[in-house]
C-alpha cells in the first residue's frame, strides 16, 4: 500500500501563476470551507479561533514575500500559495508505517486515510513543502486532496468538478488539469511560461508547477541593466515592457476628453 | 525539529536496552557467559529498557490504540521495519532466557539463539537510525554517521549497563568488556564531534539557493512580508524549532562529558580497582552518566536539525 504505484495514465495537479496571484487568500479560505465539511478531510479543527492566539489545520497557506531577482532588480511583492504538490516520488507515502498515506494509481493524487492513520507525524517530516498539517484534536494527519470529493461527484455540474481553490481564485492564478497529458491546458501553460518545480534538487518530482513572475514593467529578464532607468521607448511587446520614464503607466494610452478631466481631478 | 520527550526517551532507552541484550548475546556466543543471577538481571533490565522505550514512542502517536497498524508496511517504511524488528526481538530474547534459566537447549541451538538475538538487536537499532537518516528534508540527518552513531551509542550504553552486573558477579567478562566499553565511549565521542563539526559547516540546504523553495532559484533576495497566519502553526512548532547557538554549545559539552568522557574515566578506575564493591558502584555510575548524557545528545539531535520547510518561514531581517 505505501509502496508507490506504477505511474498511471493521469497526473492531476495544479498550476499556480505567481505572476497574477494577488495574495487574497480566497483559495485558502475556500479550501478550509470545503474541506472542513467535506467527505475526506473533515473536520479541519480550529483551536481558540476567536481568541488571542488562533490556530488550526489548513491545507493551503498563502505566503507573502518581498523578493528581488532578474525579473525585478529593485524588488517586488510575491504571493505564494503553498499546498500539497502530489509528487511523483512522494516519500510522505513510502515512510508511512500503516498504509494510511497513499498515492492513487490512476491519477496520482496523494491522500491520507484518516481511519488508519496513527498520527506518528513522520509523513510531515518527510515533506519538504510543509503540505501536511497534524490535527491535534483528531490525532491524524491532514492534507490537500485536490478535492477528490468534488472531482468525482457527478451531481455537480461538469464545470464545478475541480478543486475549491481553483473555483475560488478571482484572478485565475490557479489552473487544474492533467499534467501527464502534453496537450492539456495546464501542460501548455507550463510549456509556455517555463513552469517550475519547487526544490527540484530533492528529486521529489512534484506534479504541481509554479509559473514564475514575468519581468516587472521597465525591466527585462535577459538584460536587467538595460531597462533600469530612463529610456524613451514606449510600449509592450510579448508581455514584457521595455523601459519607460513612468514605469507605472507603461502600456497605457494617455487619457483623453472626459477621462482626462477625471484623471486631473484624481491627481489633485 | 521539535525535541519531543517521547521520541528522545524511545531512541535512548530502547538503544540502551538493545545494547545490553546484544552484549549479553555476544558474551554467550564468545563463551564467556555470566552467572545465572546477573544474567537474569541483565535480561530483565534489557527487556524493561526496550519496553519502556517502545511504550514511550507510542506517546508520540495521535492514535496510540492503532499502533499495531504500524507493522504493516515493512516493504517501504523504516518506522514499520523498526517496529517489526523490535517485536521479533522479544521471542528471541525469551528463547535466550529459556535456554539459560529453564531448560538448556541442546546442540548448536544456544549459539543459534544468541546469534539471532544479537543480529536482531543490531538490526533494530540500525532501523531506528534509518527512520531519521532516510528523511531528505532534514539535511543534518542525511549525515553518513547517523546510523553508525545510533549503533555506537546503543553498544556503548549497553556495555556500560552490563559492566556493573558483571563486576558484581566477579568480573568474568573482564577486562574485555571494560576495554570494549571505554573504546566505544571514545569512538562515540569522535563520531559525535565529527557530526557536530559538519553540522556547523552546513548552512541551509547544501548547494540550493533560498529561492529554490519558491521554484525561483534566480532570486537574489527574499524576505517575509505577510506571513500566512498570525500565530505559529503546526509546521513552525514541529519543524521550526530553533536552539540558540550558545545553549547548543553548552549542551554539546554536557552531552560529551556525561555520555562519553565521564563513563570512560569511571570504567578505567573500575577496571583498575581491586575492590569489587567500589568497582561495581563506579561502573553503575558510568552507566547512569552515559544514559543521562545520551538523553542530552538526543535532545540536541532533534533540536539542532533544521527542516527545509523553514525556507518558507525565513526570519525577518
Amino acid at each position: 500500500m505505501t509502496a508507490l504505484p506504477a505511474p498511471g495514465p493521469r497526473r492531476l495537479g495544479l498550476v499556480i501563476d505567481l505572476d497574477i496571484c494577488v495574495g487574497c487568500h480566497a483559495c485558502a479560505t475556500a479550501c478550509k470551507s470545503w474541506n472542513g465539511g467535506g467527505a475526506v478531510t473533515a473536520p479541519l479543527t480550529d483551536f481558540d479561533p476567536y481568541g488571542a492566539a488562533p490556530d488550526g489545520v489548513w491545507l493551503n497557506r498563502v505566503h507573502g514575500f518581498e523578493v528581488a531577482g532578474p525579473a525585478a532588480p529593485d524588488g517586488m511583492t510575491l504571493h505564494f500559495p503553498r499546498s500539497c504538490l502530489h509528487c511523483a516520488d512522494a516519500p510522505c507515502v513510502t515512510v508511512c508505517p500503516t498504509g494510511a498515506s497513499y498515492k492513487r494509481a490512476d491519477d496520482g493524487i496523494v491522500l491520507v486515510n484518516p481511519d488508519s492513520c496513527i498520527g506518528c507525524k513522520l509523513c510531515s517530516w518527510a515533506c519538504p513543502y510543509g503540505a501536511r498539517e497534524y490535527d491535534m484534536a483528531e490525532g491524524v494527519m491532514r492534507k490537500c486532496t485536490l478535492c477528490v470529493d468534488r472531482l468525482e461527484d457527478d451531481r455537480l455540474p461538469e464545470a464545478e468538478r475541480q478543486p475549491a481553490c481553483v473555483m475560488a481564485c478571482p484572478t485565475r492564478a490557479r489552473s487544474f488539469g492533467d499534467l501527464a497529458d502534453p496537450a492539456s491546458e495546464v501542460s501548455l501553460l507550463v510549456a509556455a511560461r517555463d513552469g517550475r518545480d519547487l526544490m527540484p534538487d530533492l528529486g521529489y518530482r512534484p506534479t504541481n508547477k509554479y509559473l514564475p513572475p514575468r519581468p516587472r514593467r521597465g525591466e527585462t529578464a535577459a538584460l536587467p541593466e538595460a531597462g533600469a532607468h530612463g529610456g524613451a521607448a514606449d510600449g509592450v511587446a510579448d508581455g514584457r515592457a521595455v523601459a519607460h520614464p513612468h514605469p507605472q503607466d507603461a502600456g497605457l494610452a494617455p487619457p483623453r476628453g472626459f477621462w482626462r478631466l477625471v484623471d486631473r481631478l484624481l491627481s489633485l | 525539529m521539535h525535541p519531543a520527550a517521547s521520541v528522545i526517551l524511545f531512541t535512548t532507552l530502547s538503544g540502551a536496552g538493545y545494547g545490553l541484550l546484544g552484549w549479553l548475546a555476544a558474551a554467550a556466543l564468545a563463551g564467556g557467559a555470566l552467572p545465572q543471577g546477573p544474567a537474569a538481571v541483565a535480561l530483565v533490565l534489557g527487556l524493561l529498557a526496550v519496553t519502556a522505550g517502545l511504550l514511550a514512542s507510542t506517546f508520540h502517536l495521535g492514535r496510540p490504540e492503532r499502533a499495531w497498524r504500524a507493522l504493516s508496511q515493512v516493504g517501504s517504511s523504516w518506522l514499520s521495519r523498526e517496529g517489526a524488528l523490535a517485536l521479533l526481538t522479544y521471542p528471541a530474547a525469551l528463547l535466550f532466557g529459556y535456554d539459560l534459566f529453564v531448560w538448556p537447549l541442546g546442540g548448536a541451538w544456544p549459539a543459534i539463539v544468541a546469534g539471532v538475538l544479537l543480529l536482531l538487536c543490531l538490526a533494530t537499532v540500525a532501523a531506528t537510525g534509518m527512520i531519521y537518516a532516510s528523511l531528505k528534508p532534514i539535511p543534518a540527518w542525511r549525515h553518513p554517521l547517523v546510523v553508525p552513531g545510533y549503533l555506537l551509542f546503543a553498544a556503548a550504553s549497553g556495555a556500560l549497563l552490563l559492566l556493573p552486573l558483571d563486576l558484581a558477579a566477579g568480573g568474568r567478562l573482564q577486562p574485555g568488556l571494560g576495554l570494549a566499553a571505554m573504546l566505544l565511549c571514545l569512538l562515540g565521542l569522535a563520531a559525535k564531534a565529527f557530526y557536530w563539526g559538519s553540522l556547523d559547516r552546513q548552512s541551509g540546504r547544501a548547494g540550493a539557493p533560498q529561492g529554490a523553495a519558491l521554484g525561483l532559484p534566480e532570486l537574489t533576495a527574499m524576505r517575509p512580508l505577510d506571513p500566512p497566519q498570525g500565530q505559529p502553526g503546526y509546521l513552525q512548532r514541529e519543524m521550526g524549532f530553533r536552539v540558540a547557538r550558545k545553549h547548543a554549545r553548552r549542551l554539546r559539552r554536557i552531552a560529551a562529558a556525561l555520555a562519553f568522557l565521564a563513563p570512560a574515566l569511571l570504567v578505567l578506575l573500575a577496571v583498575l580497582l581491586r575492590d569489587p564493591l567500589a568497582a561495581t558502584a563506579l561502573a553503575a555510575g558510568a552507566g547512569l552518566s552515559c544514559i543521562a548524557g545520551l538523553l542530552c545528545e538526543r535532545w540536541l539531535f532533534f533540536a539542532e536539525a533544521r527542516h527545509v520547510v523553514a525556507d518558507y518561514y525565513p526570519p525577518s531581517p
